[in-house]
């Protein structure tokens, strides 16, 4: 059996795309100091949205945009809980995904069935969105490491006492944040109904949004990391489509385990590494998940 | 000499407290001026409302001739005030350019900004290489990354809070060195402190608070350090009975004691011998392995065996619990979220540690009316403000809370107590009776080890006395008789350093 | 304009009145939401709420209340206890899905074998299944600390593809036409769990639930356990002070909290589900998580929001039936519910004061 490796690369692309966007986008949040859990919630937000939009326009683009302020409005209720009304940040990052679960199997019901509009192609016959999801690493990583907002950033999630100390609007950064997460994983969700599966299905993520999760973990929080780990996963779902394809004597729900199976595995190291290697400190973010009340 | 900062009738109210009553005072260009004043005195308040970080409710401040009400940090720093923390605001995974240009309004590009530092840092004489994390750096360092950080905006007006709690007397000495420079450039320097020798020393004037409102403005010099004490506390300090003590047999023996470095200092082959009825006094700069050392005598870090017995039998391998029981206790540092949890009540906080001693459970079934009783004995024994043991722990003051701390282990009756930083936070009247209580502790025969910060305090209560410098502990000596340089000299003052040479 | 102002202590008045708060706030605005969606927004919540308790087929509808109710209690009491230490099982669905298939393989195993053991060794079965899956990610957790949450949900979807495959090859029934599928165990009384007294739903999933919620007060309230699992949660460091072994309280909170939901996916299993199936996990996993934050993870809580949900599942489905309202309402009323509690307790954490 032939394997033509440019076409796995594409096919690879195509399965990393959607977590690649999700994660950069919540490694952002998290670099904020900000633990969101609803990621699965956003992206199936972003999905059925993206499809709507694209279903009653005819355009993917206007699918896409309706996509990401779809994740953004979603990530709005998390910032609101969270950062005004200081609420547990884990629990309200599953209530969000819970929600968002529930809310697109409601209104996704006139959709199933329905067909999505073809994806605009790009260069080297590779779609826009992953050419955009590629451009986002390193625009990420200039945002966070050179441009004096990302330092801000930075600040906020490493310290965010000291950084209200200095006057920084901690709140504001994180509501900034916390929307960009969400609206990346709004359009990491489209990607999947528009570009991938070309249809709607109820809780078609599969919990995509909490590998994305992981995949920050994996990227230590650092976007060319969280490109790595994206292509892990491509990888390894593009493997176990193929070995179903190609007829291996392992029973089919197995091999779809494989991507799960993997990103503990990829989770353990990871924390392994930190547990028992060279200790310069944490890589985790000073402030992650811890709520921000000042004191005046 | 022109008149960089003037305060005018400043008051602040919290609810149920007058934090800043009334309070006038003027710094001048050139000038190093003392904000004298205990814990609680409403140094704090005063200082955050000169830079923006409270709104004052009363009077007015004048800045260089012009108002000052600066609505943020940032707006007063653009007027020209800077400030160094007493808890330094520093993001540890970041390197020392960035936070510095955090620091700053309008930082100029790296490259520029990485040159600045290098330069300034030089000249004077805290050199500081602007690529390293922050988190490697010592307090020592630290403190010079948030001092360039102010430098560099050409403050008019520099406040510094606290700054010698983290330092060893060598470094500073270095500190006094920077600051005479800056003052003979013209810089007025807002100094705050309790250390009443250092103010004697480096002052020019000196402005005494207490309980919200200006006593006076005076020149340091012309005071001798008591009358300046009488100011602060405002009544003749309660002289500590120390007398009638000899130490006894010998309780605990610690040796060849090591923990792994994760995150924070290892100790490295501590030993001592506490003897019953002996008060060993542990001084060092904090950061040095306080928390480490009684992590690994409370417990909460098993060592190695043979490291550490009580009487006699091993204790290394045991956990608190055990320890315990075998009548070795201990306070920790931190007491809310460490020595006691702040929403619960003093009631539940005995369980926390008491329930063995006090047989306030059995086969684990908790006996809440035992553990209701111990607690009401503890607040009527230490004079625990409180409305009842129902009340949460997180509801009362630092004082009273550390007096009902201590208390919940001195009533244990220990064979050995271990406290770490006792009247730290603490108002004089608690503090002194906590003071008071461990010499009684000590009188009955128990063995204490009082790990400490505040020399005073250490050469007041020890019979002996050691230091903890970056992990290693030094031999005691006997505390009569030792020198502030001896002392100093201990604590690790010999890092080599000297103004404007970089360390070995 | 408003200034929050840290309370030292939550005020019984407000954890009472917080989740009352939210099931209000959830009617009125689930009732605009199906007012936008075009239904009668009155009638909706009457038929999701009211009649299931007192409409006129109540007498259908109120034994399913403790059917739906047992597993969702049953669960959480497990999942509050970790809840209360800050160790966030999430995996709760699959511990349930794994528990239910080992007790269903142990009498598929038996079958057509009947003895009285048969029962025991199902629980047993199931509870040791869903402790180990439990397990898995304390022993991750404690060994490399990785976290819990994303191990624990990652195993939900492992566990479920298991149940696919087992729906699907070992435990298929040999007489069930090829469907997908197990072997009905209602119909195989030595391992059936029926329904105890007729027309009430009680089963011994029922009983189960009411016994966990006893023990887990008993020890919340009286017991040293309780008292360290509550010091880990508030404080952690008090919690090491105090002599509390971290890895121990994550294996003990992780396994209890698993083999809790491994019974209530064995009780379902050989009672009103009765096979095992492809699609064997119902969400009884999450929604557990659910009552137990609405129940403030207190045992007389989690009673009353695990009545109330389980009251949601039916009213949800006679809504479905009778007025065509979607069926995915369910879960976003179940959302909405956690997420008005989450928002309304800050008022149990902090005072609201004018700012001066």
């Amino acid at each position: 059996m032939m394997i033509d490796p440019i076409a796995v690369f594409v096919l690879l692309l195509g399965a990393a795309t959607p977590i690649l966007f999700a994660a950069l986008g919540e490694l952002v949040v998290e670099r904020a100091g900000v633990l969101n859990l609803g990621v699965e919630g956003m992206m199936i937000g972003g999905a059925l949205a993206g499809f709507a939009a694209a279903n009653a326009t005819g355009s993917p683009a206007a699918g896409f945009v309706a996509a990401a302020l779809a994740g953004a409005a979603l990530s709005m209720i998390f910032a609101l809980l969270t950062q005004f009304l200081l609420s547990n940040q884990v629990a309200t990052g599953l209530a969000l995904t819970l929600f968002g679960l529930g809310l697109t199997a409601m209104f996704g019901k006139p959709y199933e069935g329905v067909k999505a509009p073809p994806m605009m192609a790009g260069p080297l016959g590779l779609n826009l969105m992953i050419w955009l999801g590629l451009l986002m690493v390193p625009l990420v990583w200039w945002f966070l490491m050179r441009s004096r907002a990302g330092l801000v950033l930075r600040a906020v999630g490493e310290n965010h006492d000291a950084a209200h100390g200095l006057g920084y609007p901690v709140r504001a950064v994180r509501i900034g944040a916390i929307a960009f997460g969400g609206a990346m994983a709004g359009l990491g969700g489209a990607y999947i109904s528009i570009a991938t599966v070309l249809q709607w299905t109820e809780g078609m993520t599969a919990g995509a949004g909490w590998i994305a999760l992981a995949i920050v973990v994996f990227a230590q929080w650092n976007p060319w990391g969280a490109l790595a780990g994206a292509w892990l996963f491509g990888g390894v779902t593009v493997l176990q489509l193929r070995l179903q394809a190609a007829g291996v004597a392992v029973p089919v729900q197995l091999l779809s385990m494989a991507p799960y199976l993997a990103t503990i595995i990829v989770l353990v190291l990871i924390s392994a590494r930190q547990k028992f290697g060279r200790s310069g400190g944490g890589a985790a973010p000073g402030s992650l998940g811890r709520p921000f009340h000042a004191l005046r | 000499m022109t008149n960089v900062f003037r305060a005018e009738g400043l008051g602040k109210t919290y609810p149920g407290v007058r934090a800043n009553d009334d309070i006038s005072f003027s710094v001048e260009a050139g000038e190093i001026h003392a904000l004298l004043g205990e814990n609680g005195a409403g140094k704090s308040t005063l200082v955050k409302m000169i830079y923006g970080l409270v709104r004052p409710d009363d009077g007015h401040m004048m800045l260089m001739g012009a108002p000052h009400a600066p609505a943020d940090p940032r707006a007063a720093r653009a007027a020209g005030v800077a400030m160094v923390f007493q808890h330094f605001s520093l993001f540890d995974a970041l390197s020392v350019a960035e936070n510095i240009a955090l620091g700053m309004e309008n930082p100029p590009p790296r490259a520029e900004l990485a040159r600045r530092i290098a330069e300034l840092s030089r000249s004077y004489g805290l050199p500081l290489n602007p690529a390293r994390r922050v988190a490697t750096l010592s307090a020592g360092e630290r403190q010079r990354v948030e001092i360039l950080r102010c430098l560099l905006q050409n403050p008019r007006l520099l406040i510094m809070d606290e700054p010698t709690s983290v330092l060893t007397p060598q470094e500073a000495e270095i500190l006094f060195a920077t600051l005479r420079q800056l003052a003979a450039a013209g810089t007025a320097i807002l100094y705050i402190s309790h250390k009443l020798d250092e103010i004697r020393g480096h002052c020019d004037r000196a402005t005494i608070l207490r309980h919200g409102k200006v006593i006076r403005t005076v020149e340091p010099r012309a005071h001798t350090a008591r009358e300046l004490a009488a100011m602060m506390v405002g009544a003749e300090m309660r002289v500590v009975d120390r007398s009638g003590r000899s130490p006894g047999a010998q309780v605990l023996a610690v040796s060849g004691l090591v923990t792994p470095a994760s995150g924070g200092i290892s100790l490295r082959e501590v030993a001592l011998r506490l003897h019953a009825g002996e008060i060993l006094g542990i001084g060092g700069v904090a950061g040095n392995g306080q928390e480490e050392l009684l992590a690994a005598l409370s417990g909460e870090v098993t060592t190695a065996p043979g490291t550490i017995t009580l009487d006699g039998s091993d204790l290394s391998a045991l956990g608190p619990e055990a320890r315990r029981r075998a009548g070795l206790l201990a306070a920790p540092e931190d007491r809310l979220g460490h020595a006691a949890v702040p929403e619960f009540s003093l009631t539940e906080n005995t369980l926390l540690t008491a329930a063995s001693r006090q047989n306030l459970a059995r086969h684990g079934l908790i006996d809440h009316g035992a553990a209701r009783r111990f607690a009401e004995s503890v607040i009527a024994a230490f004079d625990v403000r409180t409305p009842g043991p129902g009340t949460a722990a997180g509801a009362l003051s630092g004082g009273n809370l550390q007096k009902f701390v201590i208390g919940r282990e001195v009533l244990g009756r220990p064979r050995v107590l271990v406290v770490n930083q006792p009247t730290w936070g603490v108002d004089a009247g608690a503090a002194a009776a906590i003071r008071q209580a461990l010499l009684d502790l000590a009188a009955k025969g128990a063995g204490i080890i009082v790990i400490s910060q505040d020399l005073d305090e250490l050469l007041e209560l020890s019979d002996r006395f050691c230091a903890l410098n970056e992990g290693r502990l030094s031999a005691p000596r006997t505390t009569d008789g030792l020198t502030i340089d001896e002392i100093g000299l201990m604590l690790g003052g010999a890092h080599g350093m000297e103004v404007g040479h970089v360390p070995a | 304009m408003f200034r929050l102002e840290p309370r030292a202590s939550a005020p019984l008045l407000w954890q009472v009145a917080t989740p009352i708060m939210a099931v209000i706030a959830t009617m009125i605005v689930g009732g605009l939401l199906f007012a936008a969606l075009g239904f009668d927004p009155v009638a909706s919540i009457r038929t999701i709420f009211w009649d299931p308790l007192f409409g006129p087929a109540a007498s259908y509808s109120r034994p399913q209340l403790l059917v739906k109710a047992g597993p969702l209690i049953l669960i959480a009491a497990g999942l509050s206890l970790g809840f209360r230490a800050g160790i966030w099982n999430i995996g709760a669905e699959g511990q349930y899905i794994i528990g239910g298939i080992c007790g269903a393989a142990v009498a598929l195993a038996a079958y057509p074998l009947e003895a009285f053991w048969i029962f025991p060794a199902m629980i047993l079965a199931g509870a040791l299944g869903g402790c180990a899956w439990g397990l898995i990610p304390a022993m991750l957790r404690n060994w490399f600390g990785a976290s819990e949450i994303l191990v624990s949900l990652m195993l939900v979807y492992v566990a479920q593809r298991i149940a696919a495959w087992m729906a699907f090859g070992p435990l298929k029934n040999p007489e069930g036409f090829n469907f997908p599928g197990s072997r009905n165990l209602q119909q195989y009384p030595a391992a059936s769990n029926p329904e105890l007294i007729a027309n009430t739903g009680l089963h011994w999933g029922v009983i189960a639930a009411v016994l966990a919620l006893a023990v887990t007060w008993f020890v919340m309230s009286r017991h040293m356990l309780g008292f360290h699992i509550r010091t880990a949660g508030a404080a952690p460091r008090a919690a090491r002070f105090a002599g509390v072994r971290p890895e121990r309280l994550v294996a003990l909170c992780l396994g209890v909290s698993g083999a809790l939901a491994g019974f209530a996916g064995l009780f379902e299993a050989a009672g009103p589900a009765g096979q095992i199936t492809e699609n064997f996990g119902s969400g009884y996993g999450f929604t557990a998580i659910i009552v137990a934050f609405l129940g403030r993870l207190h045992p007389l809580g989690i009673l009353l929001a695990g009545l109330l949900l389980a009251l949601t599942y039916i009213g949800g489905e006679l809504a479905q039936m009778m007025l065509q309202l979607p069926a995915a309402t369910v879960q976003v009323f179940q959302g909405m519910l956690l997420f008005f509690l989450l928002g309304f307790d800050l008022l149990t954490r902090y005072r609201i004061r004018r700012r001066a």
